[in-house]
Parts: C-alpha cells; sequence; structure tokens
C-alpha cells in the first residue's frame, strides 16, 4: 500500500489528480475500521494531517452573510470547543459523535466524504444552507449541500476532487440537534433531526439523518413553518405555538422521510420517530426565541 | 512498503522502520514492546487501546503509525513518575477501580485526557450551561468516559476514582 503525504495543499491536489483511486484520510475513524477489518484494501492512501490551512477556520462573507469557512480537517472537538456559540447547531451534534477519543480525531470534512445518510454532522449543516467547496488541480467549485449527496455513501466528487472546506452561514436564532440511538457514545445514529430558526430572514432550515438514501432537508415542513410564523406575526411577538402548527410541522418532516428497515430500527419507528423528535426540537427551539436567548446551543435530553 | 519513522514514546525518542500499513498501537506493541495500550475491538469502540497523542487522548488502533511520525505519545506506563503511580493510577488503585485489568491503561488515558478537556472548559452532551465552568458530577464524568469500556463492569468505582483524582 503506498503511503502518499502530501505537506501542502496544491501537493495534495497534484497527488490526488495522478492517483484518483486514493482514498483521503485524515482523522481516520472511519477509513481505518474498514481498513483494520480487511472491508477495503486501497492501493494508496492519501493522508491529509500534514496541510495545515484544511485544519483552519475563518470568518468570511457569503452574498452579504457572515460565514463561517471551516477547513475539512478541523476535528469535532474543535468545533464544540471553538465554534459553540457561532454555529450552536452543528456544535451540538459534534457532541454527540462517536466518543471523545473520536471527536478529537475525527474531521467534518471526513464525515461529509463519507456521505452516510446517518452522519451526524449532515443535518444541521443542511438545516443552516451550508455549502461545500472542492477543488481539484483543474479549480474549484462551490455547491449548496443538498447537492453534495448523490446517494448511499455517494457523492458528487469527482475522482480528482478533495474537499476543501465547508460554508457555514452564521446562526442567528436558535438551532437544535437531536439524536436517537441506543445510547450516547459509539452508536449509528437510529435517526437524527436538526432544525434551524433563521429570524433575520424570517426563514427555517431543517435536516434529517439515517431517514433516507442521502441526509436531507424537509423543504415542505420549512415553508409551512415559515408560512405560518409570518403568517400570525410570531417574529415580531412571539407567543406559544399552536399544537395544530407544531404537529403539522411534525407531519411534514416525517413525510420527508424515505427510510428504511435495518438492524438498527424499522422504517415505521423511525418515521414515527421524526415525528417527535421535529415537534420537540421545534418547541426547545421556539421556547429558546421567545426567551429572547437568540443563540444558546443549549441540548436537552431527547 | 516501509517507511522510517520517529516517535517520542513516553519521553523516549524511538526510530523505526514501519510497513505502511501498520496502525500506531501494532508499532508500540508489536514493534517498540509498549503493551501498556491494548488491543480489544480494533476499531475505535472500546478505548482500550487510548493513549494521549500530541497531549490529546486518541485510539491508537484507528491511526497509521507512518502518518504520525515525529508525535509524542504517551501511554498509563508512561504517566507514572518513577515509581510513583499518577494521581488517576492512584486513585483506580485506592478504590478499585478495575477488575481484570485490561481496559484500565486505557482508562487511565482516557481520564487524563479528559481531565485536561475540563480544565480547558471543553462542554459535554450533558453540560447544561455553555458559559459555566464545567461541574464535574457523576453524569460529566459518565458521559466524558463514554469511549472507554469495562467489559467487568467496574464503572461504578472508575468514577468514584475519577472524582477523587479530580479533587
Amino acid at each position: 500500500m503506498d503511503f502518499l503525504r502530501p505537506a501542502g495543499w496544491s501537493e495534495a491536489l497534484e497527488a490526488k489528480a495522478n492517483h484518483p483511486d486514493a482514498t483521503p484520510i485524515a482523522g481516520g475513524t472511519d477509513v481505518m475500521v474498514e481498513l483494520n477489518f480487511d472491508h477495503r484494501r486501497p492501493e494508496t492512501l492519501l493522508d491529509l494531517t500534514r496541510i495545515e490551512q484544511l485544519r483552519e477556520w475563518s470568518r468570511t462573507e457569503r452574498n452579504g452573510v457572515p460565514t463561517v469557512r471551516i477547513g475539512a480537517a478541523v476535528p469535532y472537538a474543535r468545533l464544540i470547543e471553538e465554534l459553540g456559540t457561532t454555529l450552536p447547531g452543528l456544535a451540538m451534534a459534534a457532541r454527540t459523535v462517536g466518543s471523545p477519543q473520536i471527536r478529537n480525531r475525527g474531521t467534518l470534512g471526513g464525515n461529509l466524504a463519507s456521505a452516510s445518510p446517518a452522519g451526524d454532522g449532515h443535518p444541521p449543516l443542511l438545516a443552516s444552507n451550508a455549502e461545500i467547496e472542492l477543488e481539484s488541480v483543474r479549480g474549484s467549485r462551490t455547491l449548496p449541500l443538498a447537492d453534495f449527496f448523490t446517494g448511499v455513501k455517494r457523492t458528487d466528487m469527482a475522482p480528482d476532487e478533495l474537499i476543501a472546506a465547508v460554508h457555514v452561514p452564521e446562526g442567528t436564532g436558535p438551532q437544535q440537534f437531536s439524536k436517537i440511538g441506543t445510547r450516547n457514545a459509539m452508536v449509528i445514529a437510529v435517526c437524527t433531526f436538526a432544525v434551524a430558526l433563521h429570524p433575520r430572514r424570517r426563514g427555517v432550515g431543517t435536516g434529517l439523518g439515517s431517514a433516507a438514501p442521502t441526509p436531507r432537508s424537509a423543504t415542505e415542513a420549512e415553508e409551512f413553518l415559515a408560512g405560518a410564523l409570518a403568517e400570525d406575526g410570531q417574529w415580531d411577538d412571539p407567543r406559544p405555538l399552536p399544537a395544530s402548527v407544531t404537529e403539522r410541522f411534525g407531519e411534514l418532516v416525517a413525510r420527508a422521510a424515505a427510510p428504511i428497515d435495518d438492524v438498527r430500527g424499522t422504517a415505521g419507528y423511525r418515521t414515527h420517530a421524526l415525528h417527535v423528535l421535529a415537534r420537540r426540537t421545534l418547541s426547545w427551539a421556539w421556547d429558546e426565541y421567545r426567551s429572547g436567548t437568540e443563540l444558546s446551543g443549549r441540548q436537552r435530553c431527547a | 512498503m516501509d517507511s522510517e519513522i520517529t516517535l517520542w514514546v513516553d519521553g523516549r525518542r524511538e526510530t523505526l522502520s514501519v510497513d505502511t500499513r501498520t496502525t500506531l498501537l501494532d508499532a508500540l506493541r508489536e514493534r517498540l514492546g509498549v503493551t501498556s495500550p491494548k488491543k480489544g475491538c480494533d476499531h475505535g469502540q472500546c478505548g482500550a487501546c487510548t493513549v494521549l497523542l500530541d497531549g490529546r487522548r486518541a485510539t491508537s488502533c484507528l491511526t497509521f503509525a507512518v502518518a504520525n511520525d515525529e508525535s509524542e505519545v504517551v501511554t498509563a506506563e508512561g504517566l507514572a513518575e518513577g515509581d510513583e503511580p499518577h494521581p488517576v493510577q492512584r486513585a483506580l488503585l485506592e478504590n478499585d477501580g478495575f477488575q481484570c485489568g485490561y481496559c484500565t491503561p486505557g482508562q487511565v488515558c482516557s481520564a487524563v485526557g479528559m481531565l485536561d478537556e475540563v480544565k480547558s472548559g471543553w462542554p459535554s452532551y450533558v453540560t447544561e450551561d455553555l458559559d459555566e465552568s464545567v461541574e464535574l458530577d457523576e453524569d460529566e464524568i459518565r458521559e466524558r468516559m463514554s469511549g472507554n469500556l469495562c467489559r467487568c463492569g467496574a464503572y461504578a468505582n472508575i468514577v468514584t476514582a475519577i472524582r477523587e483524582a479530580a479533587e
């Protein structure tokens, strides 16, 4: 097995162009499991751990919106420690990934590249309308995360491309994330749900995990809730949400799912659970909005 | 394919030639004879192979030795000062924080890394108030040690020991 260790980003892109079959590896927490169990035997590994710029994040602006650009090899532990108030939904999800040891090494870019329908990072990124920046020797392109996932563990990446970064608009309102698993640590989620309120543009974002071949948003539910909030003047004068609104939101989220039966749970259970998670996370987020703490990142037990 | 690397293991400088497929855990155990990190599951679930890698706890089965050239590795063995056990080791001894002992070196490294994370103010999944400093109660210890399994089920005493060591 060849082990390529580029020292810089352009060298890494060259290496990927010359070895399109090379498997990129950063934290290793996903790739190594497959290698140790001989589930996969790649000819070439492309180690990205020496590339400084992949481990950096910065504040930028995209289309006039304050945005955080997160390098692909930033580990979960740093998302938790350094971005907890700026990107609360993502930080909450990061706190549930694997175990503390995994969070110290595993990276957001690895989560995205694996493109598991159960990836914990995906729902909050979808709820925040994140974009992904891909690069190759041919150039760089940025696409909405929703267009990046094309199937179970499949993405829109070309064989010569690497993930450079993720662009996440900064939160302007409460964000919540909830996950169902048999225990809190070291489980693959049975299902996950993320919701983000965007008061500045009067919008709602959602993300569903382990609920379909790819992570996805519940667009109908987002539109329904944003419409209901606007109609009742709730953004400016927030009052308790009528049960009919939370119930309908839950229904539409569940309807957006296309789950399967597998060892972790049945499709029926997942659909039901998403309905519950959607109502619950919405009520947490809404309580937070009403109490005026626009950004907190508090997590309650699901 | 072989590759020459240098590792700093428990304060010693070790230069060795490793097959690129060798995990850090295998390099430590099979090549350097450092056997305190244990191989349990070989896929990051059990935590028995936990070491402090450049100061942070990590499962040594999930990283290649060659990717850690010039890294500093501290194992449970290296935490003691000569014959004097590290406070976490002493607390585990005094509180019967183990039975068979197989998971213990991993528990020790994990606990030492964890206490440092708490000191740095890292919140966990069960931390209620993100703005306050973390109070290391039982829930916090259990959550923060959730990456280490003990199949003897010595958890109750492990929690007590860590609580004592934290004081």
